[in-house]
């Protein structure tokens, strides 16, 4: 069985930026670069292109003792994060990139440093060093505020360097690599079982939307087609991930407008979710249901009590919606904020809400359906072309609605399935395979290796780490107490931001 | 105006927990038991020992003479020992899973010998500790939530104490920004080591009496994000813990089970 990257494209080092341009120029959408360690040195470059149907890969092999190469990040600006994340993980020098600071774990020294993290030989325990992040700054008045990595709130740590000259925020850094887990080389050595449960954990608030692109790629390297009940239950648990996931967004901007009770009713609605998940799986995160070959096996809610609860919840969570939309001290705080402006997104291949939200963004459940979304179908939310934070609450509104829908669908269709099945045989293939996923935050990506039946290399690329290298962009007028907004409308999980 | 209604419209949906217990405790799998017991026949298990043991990825299973042990400070609750062993493993709903020594989430508990002297187990000590020490926080606790390294969910479920349903500030229960207000440190993640410093620093600023709760199996073992380049296989290792709340995540009520034994508002031993 060929799997899809079998298909990787050829071309030396130096000719991988012209080839991704050239790519890109013609209708396709850059949209990762993976670098993976080769034995005895080597490296191998993967660029990796949405074009319609399919993902192209390019590849560029640097040998042992070639850590230069010609950066992407002139031509395709998409790839600005994932330059200075491959430096920082595998000593790669991109030449000419614009500013190759350290991003998802500093050390110091440069090419030819043979012990970056990213290579298995660089040994069991690596630790950060901060001397090499970068503590400069220019222009007139202009200071730094470190806001991290202890915040105050409950959340995902992240240090972010504002640079200020009192309100405004000309300039934004972010700094990942304090949660940097080194989740890839994790990966690696694993049998494909248990890179499952890694996968539902590299995000962990996606967890559904992880082991499905992660079994995908697996299942596509085998030539295996899970059973249709499967597939409709994947969905289900993949859609109340969804509704959960733009829930927790919205939260966040009513907790920053201090809207009291709509933060109550939408926390509420959410632990509803988070219950009704458990109660079809025993998850509040819908762990341990997506499996090779299909799922771990059936609902432990019968489809049409599913859809009682969902039902329930679905009207009081319009109702509130409805109620949170119209309420002009909220919107107010949302509208013109954190502008990325739709000519960026576009260059930059912007993905999900953050996207939709600025007059683009894919959603690869209409444009590579996979799994139970062949045969299911729904109207794609936005794009809207506002692209600030009110849109990008709009976008997430409508794929909640969007979301409903399919979910009714999956229940409806899975009531026909009451004895499944729900697995079928999952061979273990060698080679490589791609597998993919519409994540609550946008396209998901699984890069997996698979030698001798284990996992060799995997790659998990998240929508928030591409989305979030956008984050700086945001902050065009923008003062201080935007931020908050500016933050909860990117939505991203941080975990997944540093790998 | 149309919030103020809206908000009235459901009537109280709060837990009554922990003055009553909540219903919605045991449909939660919050652990793996044992059920094959630890002289059981059952457990002399057909494969072997080590095919047992290896049926979990993050070795939480134990096989020593014949008796099974599930330290399920290493549990991420996948559940594929009850899949594939259902005479030997059960999911235990229930939401009091956690523990204020390390060892009690080894369960069934080691064999006690008929020596044994009940003044001198550790448990028993490291209960009677920590009451003493938190004595003055019973009415009321402020908490700080530090991430070392999660994977994003647990502060999902932390955030999740305070939404209407557990709104743990009826219990006096509150969250803090600054350390220096904090009497409680509420850690997830596996201990990366670019949280170990801060992590510290944020202990050090803490008033004392102060309480730690390793909130979540990756915080207690590292979970499934260990062993790895940047992980210190939980906190333990960085921090003085108190409290060891596992999970993967951890539910609310979990955490909220955990919060109120740390801070002595809970007798572990009366619960069930």
């Amino acid at each position: 069985m060929t799997s899809l990257a079998a298909v990787a494209r050829q071309v030396d080092p130096d000719d991988l930026a012209g080839a991704v341009a050239g790519a890109t120029d013609s209708g396709g959408r850059f949209t990762g670069l993976v670098a993976t360690a080769r034995d005895g040195g080597a490296t191998s470059l993967r660029a990796l292109i949405a074009d319609g149907a399919s993902v192209e890969i390019i590849e560029a092999l640097l040998p042992a003792g070639v850590d230069h190469y010609r950066a992407l990040t002139p031509v395709v600006p998409g790839a600005f994060w994932y330059e200075r994340e491959i430096h920082d993980l595998f000593g790669l020098v991109a030449d000419g990139h614009p500013r190759l600071d350290a991003l998802v774990f500093p050390l110091t020294g440069d090419g030819g440093d043979r012990l970056r993290p990213g290579r298995p030989e660089a040994g069991v325990r690596v630790d950060p060093d901060t001397s090499a992040l970068p503590g400069h700054v220019y222009g007139e008045g202009v200071f730094t505020i470190p806001y991290g990595p202890v915040r105050s709130g409950v959340f995902e740590t992240v240090e972010y360097l504002v640079e200020t000259f009192g309100e405004d925020i000309p300039q934004l850094r972010v700094r990942p690599y304090l949660k940097h887990r080194g989740i890839a080389r994790r990966f690696t050595g694993l049998d494909p079982g248990d890179g499952v449960l890694l996968a539902e954990r590299a995000e962990g608030t996606m967890s559904a939307a992880h082991a499905i692109a992660f079994c995908g790629a697996i299942e596509t390297l085998g030539g295996v087609d899970p059973p249709p009940a499967a597939q409709l239950l994947r969905v289900v648990h993949a859609e109340l991930e969804r509704i959960a996931h733009h829930l927790d967004s919205m939260i966040r901007h009513t907790e920053g407008a201090g809207q009291a009770v709509a933060y109550a009713r939408l926390s509420w609605h959410k632990e509803r979710l988070l219950r009704l998940q458990a109660d079809l799986c025993g998850h509040r995160f819908a762990r341990g249901v997506v499996t090779l070959g299909g799922t771990t096996g059936p609902p432990l809610l019968a489809p049409d009590e599913a859809l009682g609860a969902l039902r329930a919840i679905e009207a009081d969570l319009a109702r509130d919606l409805r109620t949170l939309m119209t309420t002009p001290s909220f919107l107010d705080r949302l509208r013109t904020t954190g502008i990325v402006a739709p000519a960026v997104a576009v260059v930059h291949g912007a993905l999900g809400p953050v996207g939709r939200g600025s007059g683009t963004g894919p959603d690869v459940r209409i444009e590579r359906p996979y799994g139970g979304y062949r045969q299911l179908g729904f109207a794609p939310a936005g794009p809207r072309d506002a692209g600030d934070a009110l849109a990008r609450q709009w976008i997430r509104a409508e794929e909640v609605a969007g979301s409903w829908h399919l979910l009714r669908q999956a229940l409806d269709e899975l009531g026909a399935h009451p004895d499944g099945p729900w697995r079928c045989p999952a061979p273990v293939a060698d080679g490589t395979g791609l597998g993919w996923s519409e994540s609550p935050q946008g396209e998901l990506i699984y890069l997996v290796e698979v030698t001798d039946g284990h996992l060799a290399h995997v790659k998990a690329r998240t929508a928030s780490f591409h989305n979030f290298a956008l984050f700086s962009h945001a902050f065009g007028g923008d003062i201080l107490t935007d931020f908050v907004f500016i933050e909860a409308s990117f939505g991203v999980n941080l975990a997944g931001v540093a790998g | 105006m149309p919030w103020v209604p809206r908000g009235l419209r459901d009537g109280i949906v709060t837990t009554r927990y922990p003055r009553r217990p909540d219903g919605y405790g045991p449909h939660y799998r919050a652990a793996i038991t044992v059920t094959g017991g630890p002289s059981s026949p059952k457990a002399s298990a057909p494969g072997g020992d080590r095919q047992l043991a290896s049926l979990c990825p993050t070795r939480a299973i134990t096989v020593d003479g014949g008796e099974v042990r599930v330290d399920r400070g290493r549990c991420i609750l996948c559940g594929r020992c009850v899949a594939e062993r259902p005479e030997l493993f059960a999911f235990d709903p229930g939401i009091d899973v956690a523990a204020v020594e390390r060892d009690s989430l080894i369960v069934p508990g080691l064999a006690v010998g008929a020596d044994h002297d009940p003044d001198d187990d550790s448990v028993e000590r490291a209960r009677a500790e920590l009451a003493l020490r938190v004595r003055s926080l019973r009415r009321s606790v402020h908490i700080r939530h530090v991430d070392a390294g999660s994977d994003g969910a647990e502060e999902w479920e932390i955030a999740a104490l305070g939404n209407p349903v557990y709104d743990v500030q009826r219990l006096g229960v509150f969250f803090t920004a600054s350390p220096r207000h904090a009497d409680l440190l509420l850690v997830t993640g596996a201990g990366t080591a670019g949280m170990a410093g801060p992590l510290r620093r944020t202990w050090q600023a803490m008033p004392a009496p102060k309480i730690v709760i390793a909130a979540g199996t990756d915080a207690i073992s590292g979970g499934l994000a260990h062993p790895s380049y940047p992980t210190y296989g939980g906190i333990g290792t960085l921090l003085p813990v108190d409290v060891w709340v596992p999970g993967s995540p951890p539910s609310p009520f979990s955490l909220l089970n955990g919060i109120l034994i740390g801070v002595g508002m809970l007798d572990p031993r009366r619960q069930r």
